[in-house]
């Protein structure tokens, strides 16, 4: 697809650093659902009817995981045919586990985005384009709610996140060196970079665990 | 000491190869590491069968002929050291030893423990030099300020000896901390300038035609490195690149 080795990273690191973005406002909005049912359908409604949301925002947000992803595996198989004789031993002392297994946290995390999609996306789409339901701007909260009465489902969901935040803790800080920052500003970007990589995920842990208990 | 050796032997290029247990006593912990390979290459010739094949030249970590991987990590165990600058007093009596040649589809193996790192001096060729005109009337290099953060940054990059050791531990077999390093060393000068934007792009284009795999930041190259160059050239060369093929 994308010729360059360098500049194949950087559309990887690109399309991360807009996923990151996306998961930010996503976490937002969400947690607004645990202290305001208002607050939460107010906004749920605002993202679920605004034309420039849905016809703007939302492709390009889809055609951003589908190019991440594609990109992923157009790497991964890449860089495995590049030794195509394996070591018979090789210790894994100089590299993080997680460094080395980037495809796999993002095949959990794909794995788990299929089931959000299945869960949350394609009921939303089958209900506002497809059987044409009159719009109630309370819906949302209820909906929201009873998904999370599965504990398989809150389970997934929670491992999913864990998943999401290995995939960060590497990604986020990976991604400013693909795009070559290296400057006096590193070490804080890294910091910050490793606080949302935890605090995010486990804020939608405790979302879908909050609504497990009290829906 | 007494140790246990599995060695990788390949007659040729395009045989497949195997890994042959060996043992070896009496080794002295002061011995380097190749200097054990040499009383077990005597010992195979004292047999009539045929030694094992490895790299070396200097044998003092300037020259970065020597190579081999060993128990997992290429130069072997001790950090910021060549195979050459490695000793036995690294390893335990009864310890056994796994030795493998560097593995990248980019560098073929020749013979047992040699492989092909011509893939580097095609990408040095590429652009890894500064074109001077010597007809006599060139710029005496002490008269050029350099600040002396970039002499230092250039003259770490330049450090590197091309012994393919970051590839070798890379889940990728990239060579971006070598290109990077080459690249850098240049570009941080004066002298390096003029010729930065096509001398990035053609290295790094010779670096994906030889096959080399796609840097994911794993680090691992930098821990590996004998001569401890920094990740920051990779970051360095990622920013010169993109500067160049926006320009272009
Ligand atoms: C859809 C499933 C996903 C797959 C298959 C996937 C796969 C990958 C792969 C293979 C890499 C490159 C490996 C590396 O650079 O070490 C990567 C990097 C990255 N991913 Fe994902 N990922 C997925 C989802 C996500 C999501 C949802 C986010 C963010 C919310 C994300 C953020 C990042 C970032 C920031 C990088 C770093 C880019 C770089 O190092 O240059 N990924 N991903
Ligand atoms: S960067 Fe280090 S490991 Fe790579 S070739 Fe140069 S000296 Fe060897
Ligand atoms: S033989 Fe020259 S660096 Fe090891």
């Amino acid at each position: 697809m994308i010729e360059s080795s360098i500049l194949r990273k950087v559309a990887m690191a690109l399309s991360g650093l807009f996923l990151i973005l996306f998961l930010a406002q996503h976490f937002t909005i969400n947690f607004t659902s645990v202290f305001s049912e208002d607050l939460f359908n107010k906004l749920s409604h605002f993202m679920g009817t605004n034309p420039l949301v849905q016809f703007i925002l939302q492709p390009i947000l889809i055609f951003g995981v589908i190019f991440h992803f594609v990109m992923g595996f157009i790497l991964e198989i890449k860089n495995r045919s590049a030794r195509k004789v394996k070591y018979s031993y090789q210790s894994g002392s100089s590299s993080s586990w997680i460094s080395r297994n980037m495809f796999f946290s993002g095949v959990v995390i794909l794995s788990f985005l299929g089931l959000h999609f299945y869960d949350f996306w394609v009921p939303e789409i089958k209900y506002k384009y497809i059987e044409f339901l009159p719009e109630d701007p309370e819906r949302y909260y209820e909906e929201l709610v009873h998904k999370f009465h599965s504990p398989g489902r809150v389970a997934f969901y929670s491992i999913s996140f864990v998943f999401l935040s290995l995939h960060l803790m590497h990604g986020f800080v990976s991604s400013f060196k693909s795009v070559g920052v290296n400057n006096k500003y590193s070490n804080t970007i890294k910091t910050m970079a490793i606080a949302f990589s935890v605090i995010v995920p486990l804020g939608f842990i405790f979302i879908a665990i909050f609504h497990h208990l009290n829906g | 000491m007494n140790l246990k050796l599995k060695i990788w032997r390949q007659k040729n290029a395009n045989s497949s190869g195997e890994m042959v247990d060996y043992n070896i006593s009496d080794v002295s912990p002061d011995m380097s590491f190749l200097e054990m390979m040499d009383v077990l290459n005597n010992e195979l010739i004292s047999k009539d069968q045929d030694p094992i094949s490895f790299d070396h030249d200097c044998r003092e970590g300037i020259c970065g002929m020597c190579s081999m991987h060993i128990n997992g990590r290429p130069h072997g165990p001790d950090d910021l050291v060549t195979t050459c600058q490695l000793h036995m007093r690294k390893f335990k009596d009864g310890d056994t030893i796994i030795i493998e040649p560097f593995r990248a589809d980019a560098f073929p193996v020749i013979k047992d423990l040699v492989v092909d790192r011509s893939a580097f001096d095609r990408i040095q060729q590429a652009g890894g030099f500064v074109s001077i005109n010597t007809s006599g009337n060139t710029q005496d290099a002490n008269t050029i300020p350099i600040a002396k953060e970039n002499a230092d940054k250039a003259f770490d990059a330049a450090t590197c000896i091309g012994c393919g050791a970051c590839v070798a531990t890379c889940k990728n077999a990239s060579a971006m901390l070598f290109v990077s390093a080459k690249v850098s060393q240049f570009s941080l000068l004066p002298q390096g300038k003029v010729e930065a934007k096509d001398r990035v792009l053609n290295m790094v284009k010779q670096m994906d035609e030889e096959g080399f795999g796609n840097c994911t930041n794993t680090g691992a190259c930098e821990v590996e490195c004998p001569k401890g160059i920094s990740l920051e050239n990779i970051a360095r060369m990622n920013r010169e690149y993109l500067k160049a093929s926006i320009k272009d």
